[in-house]
């Protein structure tokens, strides 16, 4: 039997062109579709680059609505099965860009959406803002987000990467298996349109 | 179909000078904008209601009544009475009292606010908004219908034997209007009472108004008030003309980049593009507006924003002059001629239409539709 057709999205905040986030947010996609591959899944995998959407997350913010081309990313997102979302560390925490699209994605939209974190630094020192700032954050938007989370340091990405047990490479591997066993378990997400199929007035009146 | 004007109220400095009008002036100029709207042929002018600074309309009866006295065609609306944080009972009362003394020239639009602190200012918390917003209006509903209310909710002290005064004028209460940007849950309590529904169409693209029309039309039908396109549906829209377009927009440009709105976010032509505004000639603004039909069929109202941001009354007064000399008359002619005849006009107050009848004016008999819409059971 095939498996049904699953998305994936992938988020980058990274500002260089290229930059090691999304050689980071890349690896991790790759690593995610081989083991989705093997359970007999191709995903369609989609790449969310947050710096193309610079202007118009700062224009949302202030009059309240995205332009279409931020509408379509936010979209992706919302309809995924499954989520990576990739940011450099920035004094101490996820960049102002990162955050700035989370704040414009629907306050449930990310309910229950298996997903990945991962951040790179410039140093391992800044690994754990990976679990007390990105973790935290998916937590409040009650994604499910996977137990491993993948940070890269600069120094990750020479000899030392590819080498023992606790490498990048390795941690990459573990991430992406826990996400494509999330994703595989999940039910394709239903379509949402609040429009399509109101709630009936007098349920809505019944449930305050 | 009914054209008009409404005011949100805000003191802006007015970008290309610094000076800002004090409240006392602004509120002079809410009521120049009212009495030049009749002058120059618009049917409505509505006000918003707000609780802080910037703005100076916090009492929408008392300055309605005041521009009832002066005027004596125009229908006097809200944009919008705050249906959350308003005792409903006196929502009741104040606006029948206007209706009274107006002559039936009074229908208002619901809206929840978007103002956090209102909420707790006025002893409510805005995490209710939604379910003030029903168990509200279905109180003000049954008090302008029942002589006598028992009545018992969650969100406010119950009633026992209470009966609202004034009754409605002629035992018919204002029309209303439910007005929201993004609410779906506000469509479909317009279209379960058989209320009109009032999309601002000023702060979202095109297709979300259209969608929010559509739920609220197939809903209207759904509940037994009639075909979809019978529905009641209103559109704001934010206009700014000159005789050519681009001196339309080198003057309105300086204020569109500093209003509270919009300033600071995305060019004044990205903002067009992405939402109804329209800011170019008299025949642009015509064209815009006609096309909005296009995607929320044949409408009843159609609302202009009209002194904000810090423009000057000068200015304000002569937009208005365009618009009552050379954009509304073409878009009367225009909608008239495309509208088919079973879609009816808005409801106004039968005073209202036999007023008209007094004076001439040809409506159709759609237009003088019983105000008092039948809520399923």
């Amino acid at each position: 039997m095939t498996a049904p057709s699953r998305s994936l999205v992938v988020v980058s905040a990274g500002l260089g062109q290229p930059s090691s986030t999304r050689l980071l947010a890349d690896r991790l996609a790759a690593a995610v579709e081989r083991h989705l591959a093997d359970a007999g899944s191709a995903p369609r995998i989609e790449v969310v680059e947050l710096r193309d959407h610079a202007q118009d997350l700062t224009n949302h913010l202030l009059t309240g609505f995205p332009s279409p081309k931020l509408q379509a990313a936010i979209d992706a997102v919302l309809d995924a099965d499954g989520l990576i979302a990739v940011s450099p560390i920035f004094s101490a925490s996820y960049s102002g860009l990162f955050k700035l699209f989370f704040d414009v994605v629907e306050r449930d939209g990310l309910a229950e959406m298996p997903t990945l974190i991962a951040a790179t630094g410039g140093s391992a020192r800044h690994s754990l803002a990976l679990e007390h700032a990105l973790r935290p954050l998916f937590a409040y938007l009650n994604a499910a987000t996977v137990a491993t989370s993948v940070f890269a340091a600069a120094e990750d990405w020479g000899s030392q990467g590819v080498a023992a047990d606790g490498s990048l490479v390795a941690r990459i591997d573990r991430a992406a298996a826990e996400l494509a066993t999330a994703i595989a378990a999940r039910t394709p997400r239903a379509p949402r349109d609040p429009f399509a199929d109101p709630v009936p007035f007098e349920d809505l009146l019944r449930s305050q | 179909m009914q054209f008009g004007v409404f005011s949100v109220g805000d003191i802006t400095p007015d970008p290309t000078t610094g000076r800002a009008v004090s409240e006392a002036e602004r509120i002079q100029i809410m009521i120049t904008v009212a009495l030049k709207a009749e002058e120059v042929g618009l049917d409505v002018f509505a006000t918003g209601e707000h609780h802080n600074p910037p703005f100076v309309p916090s009492s929408p009866t008392t300055m309605l009544g005041f521009i009832a006295a002066r005027t004596n065609r125009l229908l006097l609306s809200t944009a919008t009475t705050l249906i959350t944080t308003n005792d409903p009972v006196k929502i009741a009362e104040d606006y029948a009292m206007l209706q009274h003394l107006a002559d039936g020239r009074v229908d208002l639009m619901m809206g929840r606010g978007n103002t956090g602190p209102v909420y707790p200012w006025f002893g409510q918390d805005i995490r209710n908004g939604i379910p003030l917003a029903y168990e509200h209006y279905a109180l003000l509903h049954r008090l302008w219908r029942e002589d006598v209310v028992d009545w018992e909710g969650k969100l406010r002290t119950p009633l026992t034997g209470f009966t609202a005064v004034p009754r409605p004028l002629d035992g018919v209460p204002p029309f209303v209007w439910h007005g929201s940007i993004r609410s779906p849950e506000i469509a479909e309590q317009a279209a379960y009472y058989g209320d009109g529904f009032f999309h601002n169409n000023i702060f979202w693209p095109a297709d979300h108004v259209k969608r929010m029309v559509e739920l609220y039309r197939r809903r209207w039908e759904h509940y037994g008030h009639g075909p979809a396109d019978q529905a009641i549906v209103g559109l704001g829209g934010h206009v700014f003309m000159r005789k050519n377009s681009q001196d339309a927009i080198r003057e309105f440009r300086p204020y569109f980049d500093h209003a509270p709105v919009y300033g600071g976010g995305p060019s004044l032509e990205d903002y067009m593009e992405q939402t109804p505004m329209t800011i170019g000639s008299p025949q642009q603004v015509i064209d815009r507006t006609l096309g909005f039909r296009e995607f929320v069929g044949d409408y009843q109202r159609q609302l202009f924003i009209a002194d904000h941001a810090g423009l000057p009354l000068k200015t304000v007064l002569e937009q208005m002059d365009i618009l009552g000399e050379q954009v509304v008359p073409v878009l009367r002619r225009e909608f008239a001629a495309l509208k088919p005849a079973h879609v009816p006009e808005a409801p106004v107050h039968p005073r209202v239409a036999a007023a008209r009848a007094l004076r001439g004016e040809v409506i159709s008999p759609a237009g003088i539709a019983a105000p008092i819409a039948a809520v399923p059971a």
